[in-house]
């Protein structure tokens, strides 16, 4: 189980580099990023009865290879990621995949809708399912989501699952430099999340974090704040701005599916 | 009209509780019997506008049906893009309900005022925008809402109840009389204006007049292009902006039906001509709205 688990994982580093480099499409970086997180809950911890919201949009080629990998997108279809007439835009699209609940793009919208979700599935009195929202560190710039925390907390919404992808880089600068560290583990602690920090590329440590949260009897709503690195695994990428926007070239790419192999063995 | 939409909304609550009704923390005497009724289904969201709508979007996409309430420029400026993003992309059956559109608010300001709402929220996909003109029209359109089942703005505004009308759809004769001279569409509660204004017996059988309560116009009715022809004469009033209003689409509608008119005005809100404030009343009237001034126009048609 634990074995196929890793396999996976290693498949989708691998296609996501594919995927973007075939496209000639940026925002590798991102992907490359949150890949363990989400990878972690599609491959492992996500029920059917749970909802995944990839609210930082820009990540969509991690989300699209997650749901190749678990055979809701077709590989005929993720080849059409980037070209016209393709259902697979930059950003997740609405109403198109079952895997894909909600669709995004503008940063901020992931928390909220998670929260109206997380307090519908209370009034239902359904409690056996949960709501997981990835959500970049820049992202929590937006006000909107300190309003849906205010409104999470006070809802007590429990079976609200919320992921950071803490790379500390955003559209053009370093988090902390823009406007200081709006994701601390202090900030979202005195809003009244259950809050825990983990490596963001250690599958143990996330799944560890989540199964935990699946179990605490606290109504607050929870925290997992990933420290993780933009462009986990390739060494020209990592922590390094431009991959939020940069194309490879065929030497990169070589160089790149090269050292993913040899890293993911 | 907000009591009668109350009262509805209560009714709603009752019957069917898969509706759930959230507030942006207004509704001081008024909101009271809703929220007693739904309980736990009755949310006041904080003043936090754009929370509310990404909420509702999340409880919809659940199987809930969702109204969203507030001062009107409050839910629909402040949280356009999460009515556009996460309510119409996903074509949710969120109902944002605006109270006080136009000059709704009078001296309270132009902050509260909403004179290019449905400008705003014309353009964005699967939107429907309901404007009924008379308190009988509430529960017609309620009921619509919810059969419709899909993103709508519902404005309300001040409507009196008219006994001779039955609403029967949202672009419909209110009176037709046989020796009408001019045609005269009202968008929502100005309607009432026009027909004050008929109370003149120099221009009472002047005009025909319709109520155009919804938007946008998807086919001009019979009855309403039969009545231009005749008269060739089209007033348009309407509290809102000329940009995306009434007007507008009707001079659009008209121009693809191929219909020739020697006279087309339209009467839109003019904003703060002089820069000065006054209550609903007094923005009418420098705007051309009031009952007074398009009396005056009519009677030189």
């Amino acid at each position: 189980m634990e074995e196929l688990f890793k396999e996976r994982l290693r498949q989708s580093r691998i296609k996501i580099l594919e995927t973007h480099y075939k496209a000639g499409a940026g925002h590798i970086g991102s992907s490359l990023s949150c890949i363990d997180l989400m990878g972690t809950l599609f491959f492992k911890e996500k029920t059917n009865a749970d909802t995944f919201i990839l609210s930082k949009g820009h990540a969509a080629v991690a989300l699209y290879v997650c749901l190749f990998i678990t055979n809701e997108i077709t590989e005929e279809i993720l080849a059409s990621y980037y070209k016209n007439g393709t259902m697979l835009p930059v950003h997740p699209p609405p109403l198109k995949f079952a895997g894909i609940s909600f669709a995004t793009g503008s940063l901020g919208h992931g928390m909220p809708v998670g929260a109206g979700m997380a307090k519908a599935r209370k009034l239902k009195q359904d409690a056996a399912s949960f709501i997981y929202v990835l959500m970049s560190d820049g992202e929590t710039n937006e006000g909107s989501c300190w309003e849906a925390a205010h409104f999470a907390v006070k809802h007590k919404l429990n079976n609200l699952i919320i992921l950071i992808d803490k790379n500390r880089l955003q559209g053009f600068g370093k988090t902390d430099e823009v406007l200081g560290d709006t994701s601390s583990v202090d900030q979202w602690r005195a809003m009244g999340f259950e809050v825990v920090e983990v490596d963001g590329h250690n599958s143990h440590e996330i799944t560890t974090a989540i199964q935990n949260f699946k179990k605490t009897a606290t109504t607050a709503p929870k925290l997992i704040i990933a420290n993780t690195i933009k462009g986990k695994g390739v060494s020209f990428m990592e922590n390094k701005l431009e991959w939020h926007y940069l194309n490879l070239t065929t030497a990169q790419y070589q160089q790149a599916l090269e050292e993913l192999t040899k890293n993911s063995a | 009209m907000r009591r009668e939409f109350c009262n509805r909304i209560e009714q709603l609550g009752e019957r069917d509780n898969k509706v759930i009704f959230l507030s942006g923390d207004v509704g001081f005497k008024a909101l009271e019997g809703v929220q007693k009724i739904f309980g736990e289904r009755f949310i006041n969201m904080g003043v936090a506008e754009q929370n509310m709508i990404s909420v509702a979007a999340g409880m919809a996409l659940e199987g809930y049906k969702v109204f969203c309430y507030s001062i009107a420029p409050f839910i629909v400026y402040r949280c356009l893009e999460q009515i556009r993003n996460d309510v119409c992309f996903h074509n949710l059956p969120v109902f944002i309900v605006g109270n006080g559109g136009g000059y709704g608010y009078g001296i309270m300001g132009p902050s509260h005022h909403a004179l290019e709402d449905l400008a705003c929220l014309g353009g964005l996909p699967n939107m429907t925008a309901y404007i009924p003109a008379f308190d009988n029209d509430i529960n017609y359109t309620l009921e619509t809402i919810l059969a419709e089942s899909a993103p709508a703005y519902l404005r309300l505004g001040l409507g009196k109840y008219n006994p001779l009308l039955t609403p029967a759809g949202f672009f419909h004769p209110v009176v037709t009389p046989l020796s009408a001279q001019v045609t005269v569409a009202a968008l929502g509660p100005i309607a009432n204006n026009v027909l004050e204004a008929l109370e003149n017996p120099a221009i009472k059988d002047k005009a025909d007049v319709f109520s155009v309560t919804k938007l946008p116009i998807k086919e001009l009715p019979q009855s309403f292009v039969q009545s231009i022809k005749k008269t060739k004469k089209l007033l348009v009033a309407e509290e809102h902006t000329s940009v995306g209003g009434l007007g507008q689409s009707l001079a659009s509608a008209i121009l693809k039906e191929n219909i020739l008119l020697n006279s087309f005005i339209s009467l839109t809100s003019q904003g703060y001509p002089e820069g000065l404030y006054g209550n609903q009343g007094y923005h009418q009237q420098k705007s051309g709205l009031d009952a007074q001034s398009i009396g005056k126009l009519l009677e030189s048609l």
